[in-house]
């Protein structure tokens, strides 16, 4: 600890807490070591980053804002909070536009310097919100943040600009004593990552912000959180992308091919790419192609030759790879396609958060054209599914979907790192034998149980073939126009798909055995399962079925949902998975839809299930 | 084709210690070819069995990779490995195979339409990346498998189906289109043009990077004759100048020998039985000289011969070896991947 806090500490079990800035002020690194450092304390954590889809928007303004949520808690938790308790907006646009997510009688934590008149204009603010009645009921502490650095990083002879980007760290350091955290974390980040006398400067603009959080009247006592009762075993902080990144590496190291991910850039799946670019030695190659369309091909390439093509996107890219994935489910070569879902349609919200891609996931291809798909449910669960998706595509030779959405990509929480040599190694089909010796090399001749066929490899001697999008013949794989051919051929690639179930876990309800069954799939999961609980804590019957395999489904679904009165499906869109599940299983599922760039609230998920129960009787 | 070495994917090379000498007929597969009869791809296909035999090729070690269109038929054709992909995406699927698998001759075949128009952007940067493969664009100027639409290589004014009072588009010349995209090897055939085709195929292959062969080759269902008036056996020798590096630029029938040279910093066709020239005054022509290539590129009838053989060649690395290079130096410099440091990261901490 950085002095001895003189004022009384109180012990809290979570504590939920907002930076929010412009996204030149820093606050994406300030949340981040808040972050690491809570992590490194023992603490279960969850993060929201929220930035806006401009890299510098006119400073100033509500379309520049860029904000960080983090809960920290000494329990288990599964979100980054609800609403905030403390909120430190560094100017008024940062102000408005978070205030509305912080709890009655919040506290909010000011850069009273940034609030002229204008700051105010800028912000589109015809009075000053801290005197109009806009903050009545919170507890306002206004900070000269930025005269406060200037003075702090003084002695260091900094121009006026860079001074003032020192008070990422002042409000930084606030927080820690608000919160007892120890510096040693960013310290050691500030040394790493910067030059003298910019380390000095941050430094001290830290310890400024700690002593002055200290001494302020207005701060009566700091808290602290205890760390959390964390199942025993190695943790480390990850985000959605990394965790992804990491298990795809896992799953072809565990199969022994080499990985070949082809991509093109495209928030907010690009640090994917980031971070394979950085794996080269775990026989890992990038590719960043000149297009979407590019990417997937290169990928479906790489898969032809041997190794395991990846290709990742969002939503648009998705819709641009459409063609090029019908020709991975026509030549039955594995491949892995991620989507980091965002707000859609077109454009949309580049870095807002949405699940509106899983009608394109399962359907959006020309034909009869399936594909499994799979979801991850929290950040370090995207390590989970990654591996997975590399063992289903493997297993059944064709392309295999994951989706994860901004929400995860970007959002962090401890994982609870897996024992590397338990991890099982990954059959492939590569094969260099003659599958009909005396006769006709069959491409196409299936294994009896997956229905897939062997992957032979361009420079293997003795089984040159030809391969394409043009309908195949069952064995020879030769072309043709065969009716009866074609729909048999349809139909067996849908039944390698199906086949998969025989291979994925069955469903398993949370909670009670009867009453509302609360359905869900990918980053829902922790809003979800915490309403969840909080319903059964208030002696609600209240199920959660999370569903990570959305094709083919758990072989039980229909006869799980069917032990439920009342089935509600909460999504981030307007209602996809809901209206699969009625489909294929003839159950009154009730959607519960938002769309807002946002993730659900437990509280909206909570006031659902009370809502139906209430209908019920 | 680089000389087999221990392949990044563990495929082992193949042991070619007395290969049996294949024959044109080896690479032929046994589909029934469905070009209409007297298509030029008959010819095409012809000549790269036979090219390929004549290489020693093993057949395992070629793939043939296509987009969509009559000529990206061609895969089925050779009994070879083969891909028949999608329209306009043969060069993205078959960098993705070359770069996990460089010891693979790859020969990717197209059309005008499958590279210049849907294909036009993964054209471009297959040769400014120069993965090291043979491109072979069959240009009919029209779209055949769809029945007889203006190409982007039609000239302006073609009557088509879908272009009834005349096309208006300017076409693209597919050489200069390459020549800017940075190719390094840039030829031109003609389906007819039997021996001198075959000698581009070679000469492609020989070349390390992409090598882009345009290949003029007539649709005789829906534009029959396009080029009859450039390949044809009595106009030929007149309208084309068949470019061998370090020879004399001239061309011409017997009785009326031209040749090429360089005035005002132009290429001029010059009459050498006039007496007013002689073989002297031609240019040399140098493959390796990207300026005069530019030159050669833009001559065009009816002022100029259009030019046959070598355009234009250039060395460069290619990508899929600094591709494959990257692999190798980061296992040098960090050792091989150890998945247990990957998973731990920097920073992780045990709970007891």
């Amino acid at each position: 600890m950085e002095g001895v806090s003189q004022k009384p500490v109180e012990q809290r079990t979570s504590v939920t807490i907002c930076f929010a800035g412009d996204s030149g002020d820093g606050m994406q690194v300030t949340g981040s070591q808040f972050t690491s450092t809570s992590a490194l304390a023992g603490n279960d954590l969850a993060t929201l980053p929220d930035f806006p889809a401009e890299i510098r928007a006119p400073a100033g303004t509500r379309a520049g804002v860029s904000g960080f949520q983090i809960q920290i808690s000494s329990e288990d938790i599964f979100t980054p909070g609800d609403a905030p308790e403390v909120l430190i907006a560094m100017n008024p646009a940062a102000l408005v536009t978070n205030l509305g997510r912080l709890r009655p009688a919040g506290t909010v934590i000011v850069n009273i310097d940034k609030f002229t008149q204008a700051d105010l204009d800028k912000a589109d603010l015809k009075s000053n919100p801290l005197d109009d009645g806009t903050v009545e009921g919170y507890l306002v502490i206004p900070v000269k943040l930025s005269t406060l650095t200037k003075d702090a990083v003084a002695p260091f002879g900094l121009g006026a600009k860079e001074s003032d980007r020192c008070k990422n760290f002042f409000a930084l350091g606030i927080a820690y004593w608000l919160y007892n955290r120890d510096f040693e974390y960013t310290r050691n980040y500030i040394r790493a990552k910067f030059k003298e006398p910019y380390i000095s400067a941050n430094l001290a603009a830290m310890q400024a912000g700690w002593n002055y959080a200290l001494t302020m009247e207005l701060l009566q006592r700091s808290f602290a959180v205890a760390p959390a009762k964390l199942t025993p075993g190695t943790y480390r902080n990850i985000t959605g992308n990394e965790a992804l990144a990491i298990g795809l590496v896992t799953g072809t190291q565990k199969a022994g091919v080499r990985l070949f991910f082809g991509s093109y850039p495209i928030t907010p799946a690009s640090d994917i790419l980031h971070s394979l670019a950085r794996y080269k030695n775990y026989n890992v190659t990038t590719f960043q192609a000149e297009d979407e369309i590019a990417a997937a091909c290169s990928a479906i390439g790489a898969s032809y030759g041997g190794a395991l093509g990846i290709t990742a996107t969002s939503g648009p890219g998705l819709a641009l790879k459409g063609e090029a994935l019908g020709l991975a489910v026509m030549t039955e070569l594995p491949l892995v396609v991620i989507d980091v879902q965002r707000g859609g349609p077109s454009t949309g919200l580049p870095t807002k958060t949405e699940q509106a891609d899983l009608n394109i996931a399962v359907f959006g291809r020309n034909g009869e054209c399936p594909m499994p798909v799979i979801a991850a449910s929290t950040p370090s669960d995207c390590f989970d599914i990654a591996f997975e998706a590399v063992r289903l595509a493997l297993r059944f030779m064709g392309p295999v979907m994951v989706l994860t959405d901004g929400y995860l990509a970007n959002g962090s929480e401890p994982w609870l790192l897996p024992d590397v040599d338990s991890i099982p190694s990954i059959p492939t089909r590569r094969t260099a034998e003659h599958n009909n010796p005396g006769g006709q090399l069959l491409p196409y001749k299936r294994d009896a149980e997956s229905l897939a066929r062997p992957w032979i490899v361009p420079g293997t001697p003795g089984l040159e073939h030809r391969i394409g999008g043009l309908e195949k013949a069952e064995n020879t794989g030769s072309v043709s126009y065969d009716p009866v051919n074609h729909e048999r051929m349809i139909h067996l690639r849908q039944q390698k798909v199906d086949a998969l179930a025989e291979v994925i876990p069955l469903a398993e309800a949370f909670g009670d055995d009867h009453g509302v069954l609360v359905v869900g799939w990918g980053s829902t999961f922790g809003s979800i399962r915490q309403a969840v609980i909080s319903a059964r804590h208030d002696g609600k019957a209240v199920a959660h079925l999370h569903l990570r395999h959305l094709n083919p489904f758990p072989k039980n679904l229909g006869e799980v949902l069917r032990r439920y009165d009342r089935v509600i499906v909460p999504e981030m869109n307007l209602g996809q998975l809901s209206r699969m599940l009625r489909a294929d299983f003839l159950v009154n599922a009730q959607p519960l839809t938002k769309v807002q760039g946002q993730p659900f609230k437990i509280s909206e998920i909570r006031a659902a299930i009370d809502d139906v129960v209430a209908k019920e009787g | 084709m680089s000389h087999p070495t221990e392949s990044p994917i563990g495929l082992e090379a193949p042991v070619t210690e007395d290969p049996p000498q294949l024959t044109k007929k080896d690479f032929m597969s046994d589909q029934t070819i469905r070009w209409c009869p007297g298509c030029g791809d008959y010819s095409i296909l012809s000549q790269t069995q036979t090219v390929l035999a004549e290489l020693g090729l093993p057949r395992e070690q070629v793939a043939i990779v296509s987009g969509i269109g009559c000529s990206s038929r061609f895969p089925y054709y050779m009994n070879t490995y083969g891909f028949h992909t999608i329209h306009g995406r043969a060069p993205a699927v078959a960098t993705g195979l070359k770069c996990v698998n460089p010891d693979l001759s790859v020969w990717m075949i197209t059309g005008d339409g499958d590279a210049l128009s849907i294909g036009g952007n993964h054209f471009i940067h297959l040769l400014r990346r120069n993965v090291d493969l043979q491109i072979l664009l069959f240009n009919n100027r029209i779209y055949g498998l769809t029945k007889g639409q203006y190409s982007p290589t039609s000239e302006v004014g073609k009557k088509t189906k879908s272009t009834p009072m005349g096309s208006v588009d300017h076409p693209f010349d597919p050489v200069q289109l390459a020549l800017g995209a940075g190719a390094t090897f840039i030829a031109r055939s003609a389906d007819v043009l039997v021996k001198e085709l075959r000698d581009v195929l070679k000469a492609a292959y020989h070349h390390k990077g992409s090598s882009f062969v345009e290949i003029y080759q007539n649709c005789n269902i829906f534009n029959d004759l396009a080029f009859e008036d450039l390949v044809a056996r009595k106009v030929r020798d007149d309208r084309l100048i068949f470019l061998e590096h370090g020879k004399l630029m001239t061309f011409g029938v017997k009785d009326a020998p031209k040749g090429i040279r360089l005035h005002n910093l132009q290429l001029e066709v010059i009459d050498l039985a006039g007496g007013e020239f002689t073989e002297a005054d031609c240019i040399v022509h140098d493959k390796y000289n990207p300026l005069l290539a530019g030159m050669l590129a833009r001559m065009q009838p009816p002022h100029f011969p259009v030019p046959m053989g070598v355009l234009y060649e250039t060395q460069r690395p290619c990508y899929e070896e600094g591709f494959n290079q990257q692999v190798t130096d980061a296992v040098e410099k960090q050792g091989p991947g150890d998945l247990k440091k990957l998973i731990h990261g920097s920073q992780s901490w045990v709970v007891k």
